[in-house]
Formats: C-alpha cells, sequence, structure tokens
C-alpha cells in the first residue's frame, strides 16, 4: 500500500496524472509479460533504464 | 554522531560509502569483491566493508541514500516509449518486465536487501532517493576546497537530466540547468564508443586512447549528429541514434554517414578510419565541454569549477579546460562515474536536506580517493601463507631500496599497500609500476602484463615537486584525471620521416625521455604525488629519482584486461601469477617470480571476459 500512496504522491507532485492508465494497463498486463520474458538486460548495448 | 550510509546500485558500477558526521570514512565498489567488472548488483559485500570499516551495525545508521529515483527514472521511460511509438515497442516490451516486476519496488526491494546484513533493522523509513546528477554534483563540490563554485556534470543520461549546471556556495547546492534525456553528451561519446567496435561503458577510455592516433577529419560529419550552440548546450538529431528506442546505439543513417558499419571487434582490426573517427568525436567532445565552460564561466561570474559524471572521465578534455584557463581553479571528483554517487548522495542528504555546517578542507576531504579495504601485515602474511606464496619480509627503507632498484633495472612491479583506491584509477596502492624511460615497456606493458590493444597509453606518477619540470602544466591532478603535453626539453623531436608516419606506426618512435608514458601526441594523463596523502608512494618514486635522476614512474591498474583492480592479497598473487610481472610488492613483503612454486602460475587471462 505504501508504495501505493507514493507512486500516487509522485504522479501529483509531476502534474502527470495522464502516465495513470498507461501505468494501470501495465500493471494489468504485466503478469503475463513477466511470464513470458527472457533475460530483460542482456540484449541491450547500452540500458537507458 | 550521525552516519549516513550511501548506495549506487543497479545501473552501472554499484557502490556504497559511509559518512560519520558529514566525513567521508570509506567507500568502496562491489565488482572489487565480486570480481565482476563493473557489476552493477546490490553491492552487498561493498556495503558491509564499509559498515564494519565504521564498526556499525546496520540498524545502528541514521539515514540510508539511494543515488537516483526510480520513480522520475520510469516516468522517462514512458514518455520516451509513448513519444516514439510505435517505434521502440521491442525495447519497451523488455524494459516493462523488469521495471513492473522490481525496479519500481526499489525501496521495498533494498529494504528487504538491506534487512540481510542485520535483522534488527526493522524500517524502511529512513531511506531516501536523491537525484542522479544530484548526486554526481555533490559528490563533485562538497568535498572540492571550494567555498563556492561552479559545478557542471556530464554523463549518459540519469532520470531525465544528461548534463546539468549547479551552483554550490557553502552548504547550499543549487541546479540551475540542465540538458534533458535523449540529448546527452555522454550517451553520444558512447554512440562511437559502439561504432568503433568497443564496449559502450568500458570502451571509452580505450576511444579517447586512440584519437591522437588520428586526424578530426570525420569533424564536419559529426556535426550532422549534433547542434551545438555558442553556450555549449547541444540537441543531438535522433534520426542517426537507436538508444531511445532500440537495442543498439546507433542506426543504419549513421552507418551510412561515415560509410561503414560498427566495427566487428571479433573480425576487424583497428584501422586508421577509426583512429580518424575517435580523434573527431574526441574533437568535439572538447569543443562542447570547452564552450559550456567558457559560457558558465560568463553567466555565474565564479573562479572556481568542479567536474563530475562520466564526461569528467575524459581527462584529455578536462586538461584542455585548464589550459584555456577558463577558471582559476579546477576540482574533479575522482569517482565521476556512477559510484561516485553513493558518495554524492550521502553528501546531499547531510548538506542539502539536513542543513548541516560545512566546513571547507584544504587538505584532502576525499583522502586522496584511498577509501577502500586495507590489510595489516599480519593478514596479509597469513593470506599469502595460506595460498603457498613465497615471499620475504624487509624493513620500510630496504623495501623502498629494492623496489626502485627492481624499477630501475626495468622490473615490472605489482604494487600493493595501504587502503584501495575508490573510482576507477589506480593511484599508487593498487597499481602495476614500471619504469618510463624504457623504450619497450609501453608494449611490454600492454600485451605481456595487460593483455590488451598495443596503442594504449600509460600514466605517470610523478612527484609534485617536479611536475612543471616534466610537464606543461603546474595544477596539482592527484587523481590522474588532467592531460597535459610533456615539457618540450624532455622531448624528442621526429625526424622529417617520422613525422610522415601514420597511427600506430607512430607507436614505436622515442618521443621523449620517458617514452612510455608519452603518448604520440606527447600528451601524459598525469598523476601527482605528494607526501602527504602517500607516503609510501612518495618514498618509493623519491628513491627511484635518487638512483636515476628521474621523478616518474609508470603507473598502470592492477589488474588486467577486463578483470576490476585486484582487492585481496590473494587477487594480487593471482593475477601476479597469471601475468608476467616480475616481483610483487604487499605490504612489507616482497615476492619474487622466479622463487614460487611453477604450479601455482595460472591461465590468468582466460578468467575474464574481454572489455
Amino acid at each position: 500500500m505504501s508504495f501505493i500512496k507514493e507512486f500516487w504522491e509522485f504522479l501529483k507532485e509531476r502534474k502527470k496524472y495522464w502516465l495513470l492508465p498507461i501505468i494501470i494497463v501495465l500493471f494489468l498486463f504485466g503478469g503475463l509479460i513477466i511470464l513470458t520474458q527472457g533475460s530483460a538486460v542482456a540484449p541491450f548495448i547500452y540500458t537507458i533504464f | 554522531m550521525t552516519s549516513i550510509l550511501g548506495i549506487s546500485a543497479f545501473y552501472h558500477d554499484s557502490a556504497a560509502c559511509l559518512l560519520k558526521d558529514g566525513k567521508i570514512i570509506a567507500a568502496a565498489q562491489e565488482e572489487r569483491f565480486t570480481r565482476k567488472k563493473h557489476d552493477s548488483s546490490y553491492p552487498k559485500n561493498a556495503i558491509e566493508f564499509v559498515l564494519n570499516y565504521a564498526n556499525l551495525k546496520l540498524s545502528e545508521v541514521d539515514q540510508i541514500v539511494f543515488f537516483e529515483k526510480p520513480f522520475l527514472k520510469f516516468e522517462r521511460l514512458l514518455e520516451t516509449y509513448v513519444a516514439f511509438a510505435p517505434k521502440g515497442f521491442i525495447s519497451f516490451a523488455k524494459a516493462m518486465p523488469l521495471w513492473i516486476k522490481e525496479k519500481l519496488f526499489q525501496k521495498n526491494f533494498l529494504f528487504k536487501k538491506l534487512k540481510e546484513h542485520d535483522e534488527k533493522y526493522i524500517s524502511e523509513e529512513n531511506i531516501f532517493f536523491s537525484d542522479h546528477h544530484l548526486s554526481h554534483a555533490a559528490s563533485a563540490f562538497f568535498p572540492s576546497p571550494f567555498e563556492e563554485a561552479v559545478v557542471l556534470t556530464a554523463d549518459g543520461v540519469g532520470e531525465w537530466a544528461t548534463t546539468t549546471v549547479a551552483i554550490g556556495k557553502g552548504n547550499e547546492l543549487d541546479i540551475k540547468k540542465e540538458i534533458h534525456f535523449p540529448h546527452s553528451l555522454g550517451l553520444l561519446y558512447s554512440a562511437f564508443t559502439y561504432y568503433t567496435g568497443f564496449k559502450v561503458n568500458s570502451g571509452e577510455y580505450k576511444l579517447m586512447g586512440l584519437a591522437p592516433y588520428g586526424n578530426p577529419i570525420y569533424e564536419n560529419k559529426v556535426k550532422q549528429l549534433i547542434d551545438i550552440k555558442d553556450d555549449g548546450t547541444f540537441r543531438l538529431n535522433q534520426k542517426y541514434f537507436n538508444y531511445a528506442t532500440g537495442l543498439t546505439m546507433t542506426n543504419h543513417k549513421f552507418h551510412k554517414l561515415f560509410g561503414k558499419k560498427p566495427r566487428n571487434a571479433q573480425i576487424e582490426k583497428i584501422t586508421q578510419f577509426h583512429m580518424d573517427i575517435a580523434a573527431s568525436i574526441q574533437k568535439i567532445t572538447e569543443e562542447i565541454m570547452i564552450k559550456l565552460a567558457r559560457s558558465i564561466r560568463k553567466e555565474f561570474n565564479m573562479k572556481n569549477l568542479c567536474l563530475a559524471g562520466g564526461v569528467a572521465l575524459n581527462c584529455v578534455a578536462n586538461g584542455k579546460i585548464l589550459k584555456e584557463k577558463i577558471f582559476d581553479n579546477i576540482w574533479i571528483q575522482p569517482a565521476a562515474g556512477d559510484a561516485g554517487g553513493s558518495l554524492g548522495a550521502a553528501l546531499a542528504l547531510w548538506y542539502i536536506e539536513q542543513g548541516n555546517k560545512r566546513s571547507i578542507n584544504l587538505e584532502d576531504d576525499m583522502k586522496g580517493s584511498y577509501l577502500g579495504p586495507e590489510f595489516t601485515q599480519e593478514q596479509i602474511e597469513n593470506e599469502l601463507k595460506s595460498i603457498g606464496a613465497n615471499f620475504e619480509v624487509f624493513s620500510y627503507e630496504n623495501l623502498i631500496n629494492k623496489t626502485s632498484e627492481y624499477l630501475s633495472n626495468e622490473k615490472i612491479i605489482g604494487w600493493f599497500q595501504g587502503k584501495m583506491e575508490f573510482g576507477p584509477r589506480a593511484l599508487g596502492n593498487r597499481s602495476i609500476l614500471g619504469d618510463p624511460r624504457s623504450a619497450n615497456m609501453q608494449k611490454n606493458l600492454n600485451l605481456k602484463i595487460k593483455y590488451r590493444e598495443s596503442f594504449r597509453p600509460f600514466a605517470p606518477s610523478i612527484l609534485l615537486e617536479d611536475l612543471s619540470d616534466w610537464f606543461d602544466i603546474k595544477t596539482d591532478s592527484p587523481y590522474m584525471l588532467l592531460v597535459s603535453e610533456i615539457n618540450s626539453k624532455k622531448k624528442v623531436s621526429m625526424t622529417d620521416k617520422q613525422k610522415k608516419l601514420f597511427g600506430i606506426e607512430k607507436l614505436n618512435i622515442k618521443r621523449s625521455e620517458i617514452p612510455a608514458v608519452t603518448h604520440v601526441d606527447y600528451s601524459a594523463r598525469i598523476q601527482t604525488v605528494n607526501k602527504r596523502t602517500n607516503k609510501k608512494y612518495f618514498d618509493l618514486i623519491s628513491k627511484f629519482k635518487e638512483k636515476t635522476g628521474c621523478p616518474v614512474i609508470v603507473n598502470t591498474s592492477f589488474n588486467i584486461r577486463g578483470e576490476p583492480i585486484v582487492r585481496s592479497p590473494t587477487d594480487a598473487f593471482s593475477c601476479f601469477m597469471g601475468t608476467e610481472l616480475d616481483y610483487l610488492i604487499i605490504g612489507d613483503c616482497i615476492l619474487d617470480k622466479q622463487k614460487q612454486d611453477k604450479n601455482l602460475l595460472n591461465n590468468y587471462n582466460k578468467n575474464f571476459e574481454l572489455d
């Protein structure tokens, strides 16, 4: 719960409410993506994240 | 007593640092413990080390601070993907699971990991998050000897910022300006590192070292990639790059512009083309850094400059800023890369957030950057005995005398003393040393000891008092972060025939009285040594000078290509037995290669992935 509260505070502070629908969809489908993923970092030459 | 634990992790170079009442007590990079170069995993060993060194349990630490803000980074990622959509879907699909699974929940993840150090640590309420570039700026300003300064940071990317200008005054530090992703000088340099066939994030030094062999004939083409304004600010033309949304740095338009595909290091040799490319991007980098420095000097009218961020490790550009005399004084954080973010985050919390008073330390707040693990003579002897090493123990004077004798006879020495350095440079405590007067030293060190490319230069360590006699520089450079030209009195002029030689052919010409540390353009990456910060190293060079008249020795990091710098006597012994080092000096012990058990020789260079 503290994560949701902190993330909401972050969106409020940054006034980036438009990111919220993207994040909700990501979390809804997140489980699926996680199930099908391999290594997430290895193919990148420079991980920008 | 207030203690702060600073952590950098999960990106490039993990590290931990501990402050007590604002004083830097200890700091180390995780790679030195795990033996995995640029290790970005949770710095368990580094944290354990700094806590033990400060005699603290984790539950006794007052605050813990992480060097960047994960939420802000996630925002940048999402906005970038939205801006470029539908391009970048593959990158998006690979990045998101990692974020949704762990990176977004970094506070929780950190808490769980921290709890493994001490089960009495029960609340995550003392975990804070700094900002990536604020951490860099704080690491550059607060340990500097300046009451006030302009702070310039530049690297690949943090959250949004890639370049920042901040003003530091007393215990305050305000970021005034930022250049945001995807416009990044660090990423531009890394794009060329990739293009010339080196590994991004570690091969940038190689590109810089390659530049003097080439001519900047592609300067105008590089300028098609980047729009540089008079004040040094810039924008990259994203048409040529792939890093924002793809899995490589550059794209086919970039390759078409320069007429070749990226070099495949496995099958392609470095040619004059790659040298000219290196020279061109190095020239542009210097142009940007100098223009930025000029404009911020004019705008803020301050005489001191502090530098940090990965680009601040470009010591050639640093040397040019110094030579242009734009600022009266320059101070560069020795751990300018992400490892130093742990230190900066802790300092930012102590000074900016908590408002503690700052007193300037003119001596060196970084303690020469000797902030890592050290071993007592007893520990060294026990460890050497347990691994079957043959060694003799000598008094201080005899050890210095013998080592300088070996050096003057062109022997190559592994030198392991005192506390390990924090940051990418070996500064005389975990170093390989040689005689700079030797004509074959550079080639021998590169090929027989370090197993790396023959073009790569070596750095000199010089007694501070002899600096201006040997190099065209008067500024103290204790962290090997400034490049200067060798003094004209010490140069050996090239014949007309030699001047016509190209690229790597220049390497075989004796260019100065100290050829092993003189690059083909007569430059050298200097480390000044003084008695105050490293007495033993100072005494060794002084003795070498007494014997030879030369106050300079070759100093390169104690490792081979692809290996993190050695941390322990065991690491040092393994490297010694796996290379053609002649002697190993650890503490008061001298190990002679001839006297070692031949069965302990190992095929060392197979242990590390080439960088």
